[in-house]
Parts: structure tokens; sequence; C-alpha cells
């Protein structure tokens, strides 16, 4: 045990291009990806950029491509990894290079501000109530961890940088369905989601596969929210049903306007 | 003179954790011109890393219980060492800021009749604390961020302040730092800073905090000739993964025990029962069938002894870990499996479920965890006014974990969100109310502005010098094992004159390559910020010649009476930076009222 290593291949480089780099590491028992970069950086390679912070994988800062696919580095251990083989980590393919690892993600951050705010109804004397059953639909959504690695995935944008302006992705889908779904919230997104590019998701679940808090994007967030959108869209009696149910929701225009 | 890039701004709050961005709001909804920087992405602070939930009285679950229950439960969790106008705040505001979560879209779980529900934990005689299953904080954190983007507001992220610089008169008018993806150098001026910078755990080799947990705050504070008080005073959270040594220190929630956990020693004994301390003993279950009972009815059964405040645990944790009947690797059991159903588990506790079974490969519906003591959480800080959050040195305001004061010698479970909250919103109103009655634009020396970045850069231009990482491992042995959860004369005097030898290492560290998204770099100017909070936290742990509350000296075992009623304050007089010296001087607690006094006489 005490002579075994582990090679890691890392990708080192900037906006201007880059390659991956072999570093062989002493093996030690238990340890995840994270913890590898780590030991890289306190010994051989000091500046070897990589974004991170809880390394319990409850802030999802950081996500990666290890050995191709979509992970979080803290929460991949390197028993789970082919044996005797280079384990390769790059950064996420989707968004611009920042140095190494890091990617800039900001575009995640401009679709969030578009995003109309929450807006509760009217609070009913002594407090909001809402029965658990109705806010798990909710909390499903409210695990995620912004680890972006769903934005990642999605070849929408992955392999079409010109879909971005138009796209907001998986993780903003289910942040519209949160709000959709809330118990309390009055306004209604689905104009805005379908202005989003909801219509442009082919329902093929990559995102669904790789995401850390196993919420169920596709199935849960996304073909609720298309079903949703379809009624607002196309079906009168459907909108027609939601009226004599009480459930009154504010247009995308008025959500928009704030 | 140096290459850096200038915003101004009314209010600028370093650090978008819980507390952070609770002031913001504050302040934007104030309509001041409010910017917020934090050192990581937006929604990543150290905040989304709690679990258990946030202690507020809201009486939905126990008729019982009020603010008064809820001020004396934090007091003597506190082992009386508190602000106590800190604590009644704190404890009349709680349930007012989580209602309002509520209507700013947080989804909190509920109750049967649809309230907020609520959830038992250590030292709070009633279940107080609202929760989202296993991951307030996320919650938490999620809805402030989401307001705080809804309201338009500037957010600079990824980026460190390194100082804070007061004009001619000694207000704090600016803050120095840099972009960690460029590397470029920033300056902000403004009429009012909030520090709400989190804690200090990154000293220390186990704990739960991330990397940004390195007293940036705390040190700033120090450095601009703020008091700091309580720095002895640091939370070793009785439960953190031992095994694999990799996730050694990360967190275990106390809310295991809240829904139905219990501790076991290596011969299955629940020894909690042993370590009950007298001030707990008339509230404490004496024996396992009562303590079972008391999770159905709180009334007419006493507290199970696995849910005393985070101290008593802890020490007893180490205590039965010295006597030879600890776990396979360090802890002790912690065992749920074999009381509540799996499905109970996984829906109450997701997170230990997933972080159990992909770090250590165990599942917590079948088998024990091993857990033992971690650093957790500083309850020292920055002496702050109870009522607007004002350090000593005007235009400065610190709020969360960097302020000092509120939980005394040792915090309860879920008073920490609370207190992100109770606190954030307050700092906010008193930056605010600072900065509008403050005359003329904000002004600092631009010899200073160079000053500090130079420094700042020089570990690029060296020659040589000890790698920063190295420095950073020899902090966290020394801290560790002579600044730990068990403390000595002996060795807090040998830690104080290894920390003086670190600091003049810190001072003459070497980075190779340039300054973008350079974490060697980053690390080298974390490490005097580690240094100063490491020398306060020994300083004091060195004066305060008793144990109390997260302050344990075994060459002092109990509590001295004396000693209950002062503070170790800290600060720099004449002589300010990290290589100046930081006095220390005992200072009176403020006096508790009357009719407070009279909520422990009754002993109710």
């Amino acid at each position: 045990m005490d002579d075994e290593t582990v090679t890691i291949r890392v990708w080192r480089g900037d906006e201007n291009g880059g390659e991956f780099t072999d570093y062989v590491m002493p093996a030690v028992e238990g340890e995840v990806v994270l913890d590898v970069i780590h030991r890289i950086q306190a010994s051989t390679a000091p500046d070897l950029a990589c974004r991170w912070n809880c390394k319990a994988g409850k802030c999802g800062s950081c996500s990666a491509e290890i050995n191709g696919l979509p992970r979080l580095m803290c929460m991949t251990r390197m028993d789970t990894l082919p044996e005797g083989e280079p384990v390769t980590v790059a950064p996420m393919k989707t968004f611009p290079i920042i140095r190494d690892l890091v990617t800039d993600v900001s575009f995640n951050y401009e679709v969030a501000k578009t995003v109309p705010a929450f807006e509760p109804g009217p609070e009913p004397e002594g407090g909001y109530r809402m029965m658990q059953v109705d806010v798990e639909r909710g909390q499903e959504f409210r695990k995620c961890i912004e680890c972006f690695m769903c934005q990642n995935v999605c070849h929408v944008i992955r392999d079409h940088e010109e879909n971005k302006p138009k796209y907001a992705g998986p993780r903003f889908f289910i942040r519209f369905a949160e709000l959709e779904m809330h118990p309390l919230d009055v306004n209604d997104r689905r104009e805005l989601a379908h202005q989003q590019g909801l219509g442009m998701c082919n329902i093929t679940k990559c995102c669904t596969e790789v995401c850390p808090e196993h919420i169920k994007i596709t199935d849960n967030g996304i073909i609720p929210m298309k079903e949703r959108v379809v009624d607002a869209r196309y079906d009168p009696v459907a909108w027609l049903g939601r009226k004599i149910l009480g459930r009154s929701k504010k247009s995308a225009e008025e959500a928009s306007a704030g | 003179m140096a290459d850096y890039e200038t915003h101004d701004y009314d209010v600028v709050i370093i650090g978008a954790g819980g507390a952070g961005l609770r002031a913001t709001i504050e302040a934007k909804e104030r309509g001041l011109r409010t910017a917020v920087v934090c050192k990581s992405l937006l929604g990543k602070a150290h905040t989304v890393m709690a679990e258990g939930g946030m202690a507020a009285a809201m009486a939905h679950v126990w008729k019982e219980d009020n603010w008064q229950v809820h001020f004396r439960d934090t007091m003597r969790g506190g082992k009386m060492l508190n602000n106590w106008r800190m604590a009644q705040i704190h404890a009349q505001e709680a349930p007012d800021r989580v209602y309002e979560l509520e209507r700013w879209g947080a989804l909190f779980d509920r109750t049967k009749d649809g309230r907020i529900s609520q959830r038992d934990f250590g030292g709070h005689r009633y279940a107080r604390l609202a929760h989202v299953g296993d991951r307030t904080g996320l919650e938490l954190i999620r809805t402030l961020q989401q307001k705080v983007v809804a309201m338009d507001t500037d957010v600079f992220m990824e980026t460190k302040i390194l100082r804070l610089l007061a004009d001619g008169e000694g207000r704090i008018s600016g803050a120095v730092g840099y972009h960690r993806p460029t590397g470029k150098m920033v300056l902000f001026t403004a009429k009012a800073f909030v520090l709400a910078t989190g804690s200090i755990g990154k000293s220390w080799k186990y704990t739960s905090n991330s990397w940004e947990s390195v007293g940036d705050g705390h040190a700033m504070a120090i450095w601009a000739g703020a008091d700091v008080i309580d720095m002895e005073c640091v939370q070793f959270h009785p439960t953190g993964m031992v095994w694999p040594l990799s996730v050694r220190g990360i967190l275990v929630t106390e809310g295991v025990r809240g829904d139905g956990g219990v501790l076991r020693n290596s011969e299955g004994t629940r020894f909690m029962f042993n370590y009950v301390a007298d001030m707990f003993r008339a509230e404490t279950a004496d024996t396992e069938e009562e303590a079972d009972a008391w999770y159905d009815d709180h009334i007419n059964n006493r507290r199970t002894p696995d849910l005393l405040p985070r101290d008593e645990v802890a020490r007893a944790i180490n205590s039965e870990v010295k006597a030879g009947r600890g776990s396979p690797h360090g802890g002790v059991f912690l065992d749920i499996a074999s009381r509540r159903s799996a499905e109970y588990i996984r829906r109450r506790l997701p997170s230990m479920y997933h972080q159990f079974m992909e770090l250590a490969g165990v599942d917590i519906t079948a088998e024990p965890m091993e857990v033992g003591p971690t650093c957790h959480y500083m309850m020292g800080g920055v002496r702050v006014d109870p009522e607007t959050q004002a350090a000593t040195v005007p235009g400065l305001f610190a709020a969360g974990e960097v302020a000092g004061g509120m939980h005394g010698s040792n915090r309860l479970g879920g008073n920490s969100l609370s207190d992100l909250i109770v606190f954030g919103r307050r700092a906010g109103l008193g930056a605010s109310d600072f900065a509008e009655g403050r005359s003329g634009p904000p002004s600092v020396d631009p010899a200073e502005v160079d000053a500090v970045i130079e420094g700042a850069l020089a570990p690029f231009t060296r020659g040589s010098g000890p790698n920063p990482y190295d420095v950073h491992h020899e902090l966290q042995d020394t801290m560790q094992s002579l600044v730990g959860i068990i403390r000595n004369g002996p060795e807090l005097t040998e830690a104080l004159a290894k920390l003086e030898d670190l600091k003049h290492k810190t001072a003459s560290v070497k980075i190779d390559g340039a300054p973008s998204y350079n974490p060697g770099w980053n690390k080298a100017t974390d490490l005097p910020s580690m240094i100063t909070t490491s020398i306060a936290v020994a300083q004091g742990a060195l004066n305060r010649t008793e144990s109390r509350g997260g302050h344990t000296r075994e060459d002092y075992p109990g509590p001295d009476p004396e000693m209950g009623k002062v503070n170790f304050v800290q600060r720099q007089t004449t002589e300010r930076g990290f290589l100046a010296p930081i006095s220390i001087n005992a200072e009176l607690l403020p006096e508790m009222p009357a009719e407070l006094r009279a909520l422990f006489e009754e002993g109710k």
C-alpha cells in the first residue's frame, strides 16, 4: 500500500489554450479527487487553479469533468475510479476558461437576474399555512446546490454557444418550476419559461443523470413545466380550470415588470 | 503608484453568508448605494453547510415556549458569559426574522396543521429549530441570495479584502483587496462597512469549516484598532466525521441526536448519562427510559443527555476516547439506525445519509456512524454595540460569526442561523444610519493603499522563502495540538512562541506564477489573518485561567466565578498591523437587569 501511487491528469491552461499535465502522487486510503488536487497544490503546483469551498458536497463549487463525466471533485472517491489508470480532470466544457479547472460561470448569474422574484399572496391572520406534501414539490428543486453541471452537460448549450442568449438551461427551468409550484407564489412564469427556451429542451435527461442532489430535473421539473406552458398557450379549458380553482397568477409581462 | 480600480458606495458589506446578505438587503431597502463583496461565488458561503435549523421561539410545537425561555437557554448554554442584551434581542426578534424568510420564498418543513415545524436540538428546552430537512443553511442562503439578486444589488464575487483603511478622523472609509480571477487590485470606499466574514476554523487541522474561514474579519478589525472579545471561546462540535482521514472534521448535524440518535462507546453504553454537569441535572433525564420517552412528551419527561450543550458532549467524547472506549478510528458511535426506521432517517437526514454513503461507505440506516469533535465555531469576535452592531471604531460594523458576545463561551446549535438574520439586519440598519449621518465623501490616504498592495504582491518578488502551504500546515499542527479542545498553560505558552515564529515565516513566503487565480498566492494572503486570530485565541486561552464553555483548561478544570464576570478584550493600540503586538485586558461584563436575572433564580 505504501508504494502505491495515483496519476492525476489535470488540464492546465487559460483562455488561450492548454494541455493535460500528469501528476503522480502517493495513494492515500479514502481520498476523494479534490484531496489529491489539494496535495498537488501543496507540493508541486501551488498555482494549480481549482474552485472549491465546503468539501462536503453542499456548496457546488468544485464541479469538473472527471474521466469525461461531470462530477463534484469533493464527492468522487478515488477508489470508485478504475484502478491503475490515470484519472483525467478537466474543467467544465460549456463555460469559458479562467484558468486550469476554473471556469467563468457568470452566464448562470446573468440568467438568475431575469427570473421574476417570488411574490406571495396576501398573508392571512395568524400567518401562512402550507401542508408538508405541498412544500415538498418545491423543496426538491430547492435542494439545488448550483454546481451548474446540468447546465454544463446540456447539449443545447454545450455544443451550441449561439443558443446561450435564448436558453436559460435546466438549472433555471427547475427554478421556474419551483416558483410555479410554490403554494404561496402568485406570479406566472410560464410565458417567460417559454421565451427562455424551455421548448428547446428535448428531454434527453442528461441533466438529471449528473445532478449530485439527485433532483429529477426532467421528470419533476421540466416536463411538468412544458405541460403547463402548453396549457397556458394553447388550452383555454385548462386555463379556465385554473381560474376556477382560484389560482390567480400574474401574467409574464406583469411579473417581469416587477 | 500601484495600479488598482476604485468603487465608491454608501455601504459595503464584506462577506455574503447569511449575515452579510441580510445586512445587504437592509441597506439596499433604505435606497443606499450598496455593494456586497465575497471571496467565493454568490451562494457558496459557509452558511450553506449549516444543517439542523434556526432557533426561534415561535411556539409552533410546544406552546410553552417563549423568548424568555430561549433567552435563558442561550445564556446558560454560553455559561453566562454572553452579552445579555444581544441574547435578549436575539430571542425576541428571531421569530419575526424566520417569518420574514417565508415571505421571501423559503420553504420550511411543516407541522401537521401547516405551520413552520420546529425540531429539538441540544440545550434548547423546547423543539425550537425551524428547518428544511438537514439543509437549512442552503435554504437560508438561497432565499437571501435570490432576494439580493431581485433587488439588483452590486455583487463583487471572488474578491478578497485585505485591509480596512481609516480617514484622517479615524472613521473606516476604505477597503483594499483583489479580484481572485484576475488578480487585479481594488479599492472600495464607503461611508460604512459591515464585516460579515464568518469564522476562523481553518487554523485547525480537523475542522468543519471551508477554506474561507480564515478569520479575515477578526484580523482586519484588530489591525484597524477595533476591540475583539472572548477569542479563547472556540467551539469544538462534538460530532464530526472521523473516517476516512481525508474527510475528518466534516460536520454531522446535531439533528441526528435531535431526531432520536444516541451516542454509545465501544461497550455499547450510552455514556452521556455519566457526564451530566450539576447545572443541567435538574432538567436532564437520568434513565434511558425517561430519555426515550422525552422525544414524544417534553412535559412529563426530562431531556436526553445526548442533547446537552455542545461543549459538554465534546468533552465527554474526548474523555471516552482517552479512556480507551472509543470506536476503531478514534471517535465514538452515533447510532440512529437501531432507533428509527430507514424511511424516517432518509427523510429527516437526507444529506447525512448521502454524506456517509458516498464518503465513508457507511449506510446510516443500517449501522452506527463514527464521530468525534471537530473545530466548528468561533464564539469570540468583534466587540459590538448590541443595538447597532457598531464596532469600537467608527464606520465599522460586524454581524454573524465575526461578531462576539452573543453566544458567550459556548453557542447552542440553531442559534447561529438565527443570529445571522437578527444581527445581520441590525448591522444593515446600523451601517445605513451611520452612512446617512456621515458628512462628505469618504477618503483614504493613497499611500496607505499603495502599501497594502505592495505588501500583498511582495511574495512574487522574493528570491526565496517558505511555501505558504507548509506554513499553513505548521499552523494547523500547532493549533490542533497546543490550542485544541483541552488546553494547559505550558502548551499555550509554547503555542505563542511558535505563532511568533510563524508570523515571521508568513512575512517571508515566496510565490511563483502570476496573481490571476493563483491558490498559492491566495493562501499567502490568508495567512496573516489566520496567524493574527490564532495569536488572539492563544492569548485569550492563556489568560482565562478557568474552564468555561468551549474553553477547557486541564490545569484549571473548573469554572472560576470571578473569571465569569469578565471578558478578555484584545486590541492593538499605538502600533497596528500584522506584525504589531495585541494587548489583552479583562473588562467587566455588562450587568444584567434584575428582571432578566430573575429568570435564572426561578429555576424554571
